[in-house]
């Protein structure tokens, strides 16, 4: 009985395809009803979800037989492709996160997507965005493309959801196109779309060809397929010789192709420069896609793929070390990055880099559970963060408009300027706890919140199984963690205002709020399903339920894990990095708050080590003098080569080639000859016409002359010849 | 004793032809018809005479002669019918002007 439940799996992605439907071709007109048919639609995705969650939850034998509904789909020579929704124990927990984020982060679109302060305030007709009815167009097709990836069960599919949702991504961090800045070097919406759009186009392309390769060597692209004995020793077995790195395997090569479809779309070093861009749009946005769900598809599709990752590192030297460095690298030079920033938003963008790192790293060293655990964690702490900045924004919006009418005017604010803010817990409470809470579960607060426990599991696995590079690296980054999320909460919420806007920030509504408090429940209890068993205490009482269902999954898909035994060293050194970062942090900005106009005390101590960090690493520079160069100098070469050199002189040459033959031709067959016989034969028949209308008097008496004439001439004949 | 047939056959092209110079050279449209008119009585004339001296055992010639006499009244009557529509549209009804259909 509660198996034919997942027979309704399917249906998940559904109804936000229909609503993105019905509103851009029905209800576009009407802003009110455009959101409602949304966010109905994706709580009707979201009870889905949930069903088929729990359902599986509570069975947990499935997941030795995970469920599987196929339909042909495409006749490909002798086979046929099937398309189709899986259902294991990694789909389950995805869905139980995706539905519920989803649907919080719609209801708080709902309120947050008021006229924006950029646009002419003449336009405002109705306090709401001018194009409202739009945005939740485009984010149901989001949730489509998110709910659909999850549930997809071939990589084919996956992919078409995936790039479904880079689709989105881009229409909705350009959303507010026509924004412009003063001053002209920072990034505009449109440019920021086009950059996100692009870099993760570099990804893409190569997953593609490791898509192609496998299909190649699998015959299939359905999960069970490549992931069976079979096609994994085949593809291991079989060596390619590629230029600079000699003899590999395929399953090396096409898991690295993978790896790099992942790196784009989660951000990662080299690929990370477009999330942080990805902040020009709407701030829910920036939590649904570049926070909670996208950015972790890319860790989903690593925790998928991990067979084939498995299948290429035998020995030391494989794909997944590969996977652990690139991984802990970006968990730490995002943390970097992350403390010099001031803009709210761009803070935690570089955080959620490092903490996709994180699971990265996590899926590098074989702790399959945890990377699961903290991916799933962390999307309900930084939806919960992204949406609570997105509140504090609109909150120091109003006040700035507040501070504006009473004639405070201070020409351009940036009120996404952390420096800027200040003291806006007892302006915004509801705000403001529920982000604390978040930021305590971000820097991993001791055995309260569910960040703790995430991280410290990736930790202890990683000490477990001797990976002591990546456990001190992700310890530091860690140790950062805590101290830029406490520095933007010092600076965000605690000390005087020190702007006018600041004072007159006001509480969000509750549409905005009740989201918040939501995530927040889950911010924190959502670590209690995933205490190790060995934990003092806490442990045996709550059994670590996640740890059992996803340890199963990993053993049905001969992946390694173990119930690890109890290290102190780990979580100590997570409960000293947690608590000291927060504590450093309150010793640079919580005990003596900034005031207005004081820098920031980090750039007086760092001096030109901030500016680096500030600048990012000047990866962007680079990148422009490089590879954006590199483009443009090739496209002007294409363009050279097309329309000055060759293809266009060619083109034109054919044109004026035709043009002289067809004038020709006109001169000396279509005019002399054609026109003569037709023109010659209308003038020989209107020659004929006027001699003959001569008989024709219309006097029937001349008629009949003629006829009488004729009868005599007739009746001669017939007497004398 | 008997009149020979070719008498009244002479009678009878004389007559037609009287009646066809009419049609032909008068201008009044009645007189036209007129003319008409006397060229079908040459025809009846020579309907009877045929029929009286060739088959007089067969009442042919006498059959067709009341038909032409009772078309000549149809179109008598249709005739100036026209010639009265004529005039009264163009107030007149001297055929040289009556030329429509000149080409």
């Amino acid at each position: 009985m509660s198996e034919s439940i997942f027979n309704l799996t399917w249906l998940i992605p559904l109804p936000p395809l229909l609503a993105f439907f019905a509103i851009i071709l029905f209800t576009n007109r009407n802003k009110r009803l455009s959101s409602n048919v949304a966010i109905g639609a994706v709580s009707v995705s979201w009870i889905l979800s949930w069903l088929v969650a729990i359902t599986f939850f509570t069975n947990p034998e499935l997941v030795k037989k995970p469920f599987n509904l196929m339909v042909p789909w495409l006749p490909t020579g002798t086979t046929t492709f099937s398309m189709g929704v899986a259902v294991d124990a990694v789909t389950a927990g995805m869905l139980f996160m995706v539905g519920f984020v989803l649907t919080m982060i719609f209801i708080y679109s709902s309120g947050y997507m008021t006229f924006p302060g950029h646009l002419d305030p003449a336009l405002n007709t109705d306090g709401l965005d001018p194009r409202y009815s739009r945005f939740f167009a485009y984010i149901s097709l989001f949730a489509t493309g998110m709910l659909g990836l999850v549930v997809a069960n071939n990589l084919l599919m996956l992919f078409i959801f995936w790039e479904i949702m880079g689709l989105c991504s881009y229409l909705l961090i350009g959303f507010w196109y026509e924004k412009k800045y003063p001053d002209p070097k920072q990034i505009t919406p449109k440019e920021a779309g086009l950059k996100a759009f692009l870099t993760t186009r570099v990804g893409d392309v190569l997953l593609m060809v490791g898509m192609i390769f496998l299909y190649i060597f699998a015959g299939d692209l359905n999960f069970q397929v490549i992931f069976s004995g079979d096609t994994l020793q085949h593809i291991a077995a079989m060596t390619v010789n590629l230029p600079l790195f000699g003899e590999t395997s395929w399953a090396v090569l096409i898991s690295m192709l993978i790896f790099f479809g992942a790196i784009g779309k989660s951000a990662q070093f080299p690929l990370h420069v477009w999330l942080p861009d990805a902040m020009e749009g709407p701030t829910p946005v920036s939590a649904l896609i570049h926070a909670a769900t996208m950015v972790s598809a890319g860790v989903y599709l690593i925790v998928r793929m991990s067979p084939i990752f498995m299948a290429a590192s035998h020995g030391h030297n494989g794909a997944m070390t590969f996977v652990a460095f690139i991984g802990a690298f970006t968990a730490l030079f995002a943390a970097t990055i992350a403390v010099a920033q001031n803009d709210i938003k761009r803070v935690l963008a570089y955080s959620t880099i490092s903490q996709l790192g994180y699971m990265f790293a996590a899926l590098g060293i074989g702790a399959w559970v945890a990377a699961i655990f903290h991916l799933l964690i962390h999307a309900f702490f930084k939806g919960l963060l992204f949406l609570g900045s997105g509140s504090v924004i609109h909150g120091v919006e109003h006040g700035h408009h507040h501070a504006h009418e009473q004639g405070h005017d201070e020409g351009y604010f940036d009120a996404q300027d952390m420096l800027n803010m200040g003291g806006l817990l007892k302006r915004m409470p509801r705000t403001g706890w529920t982000f604390i809470l978040g930021g305590a579960a971000l820097s991993g607060f001791p055995l309260i919140t569910a960040g703790f426990w995430s991280k410290d599991e990736i930790l202890s696995d990683a000490w477990a199984n001797g990976h002591s590079l990546v456990f001190w690296t992700l310890a530091a980054a860690a140790l950062l963690t805590a101290f830029y999320t406490f520095r933007q909460i010092f600076l965000t919420f605690f000390g005087k205002p020190r702007t006018e806007a600041a004072a007159h920030a006001p509480e969000s509504v509750p549409s905005m709020t009740v989201p918040l408090m939501l995530l927040a429940v889950f911010a924190v209890v959502g670590g209690w399903i995933g205490i190790p068993e060995h934990f003092p205490g806490l442990g045996t009482i709550l059994n670590n339920p996640l740890g059992r269902l996803m340890g199963g999954q990993a053993q049905v898909y001969g992946l390694h894990y173990e119930v690890l035994d109890f290290h102190l060293f780990p979580v100590v050194a997570s409960m000293t990095v947690a608590l000291g970062g927060i504590f450093l942090a309150w010793l640079v900005y919580g005990r003596r708050p900034l005031k207005t106009g004081e820098p920031d005390p980090l750039q007086v101590w760092l001096g030109p080590v901030h500016t680096v960090l500030r600048n990012k690493y000047y990866v962007d520079e680079f990148y422009h003098a490089t590879v954006v160069r590199f483009a443009r100098w090739f496209a002007d070469m294409c363009y050279a080569f097309d329309s000055r050199w060759f293809i266009d002189p060619i083109v034109n040459g054919v044109g004026r080639i035709g043009r002289w033959f067809a004038g020709a031709l006109r001169r000396f067959i279509d005019e002399p000859v054609i026109d003569g016989a037709v023109n010659g034969l209308g003038l020989v028949t209107q020659a004929a016409g006027s001699v003959v209308r001569l008989l024709q008097t219309g006097q029937a008496q001349n008629y009949l002359l003629v006829l009488l004439l004729t009868v005599l001439v007739l009746l001669a004949m017939v007497q004398f010849v | 004793m008997a009149i020979p047939l070719s008498w009244y056959l002479i009678v009878a092209a004389a007559l037609f032809c009287i009646g066809f110079y009419g049609v032909l050279a008068r201008r009044n449209a009645v007189a036209i018809l007129m003319g008409v008119e006397l060229m079908l009585n040459a025809v009846n004339i020579n309907f009877l005479a045929f029929w009286r001296y060739v088959r007089p055992e067969e009442p042919l010639g006498q059959v067709f002669a009341i038909f032409v006499l009772a078309v000549a009244a149809a179109e008598a009557a249709v005739g100036l019918a026209l010639i009265i529509s004529i005039y009264r549209t163009r107030k007149t009804i001297n055929i040289d002007n009556i030329d429509l259909l000149r080409g």
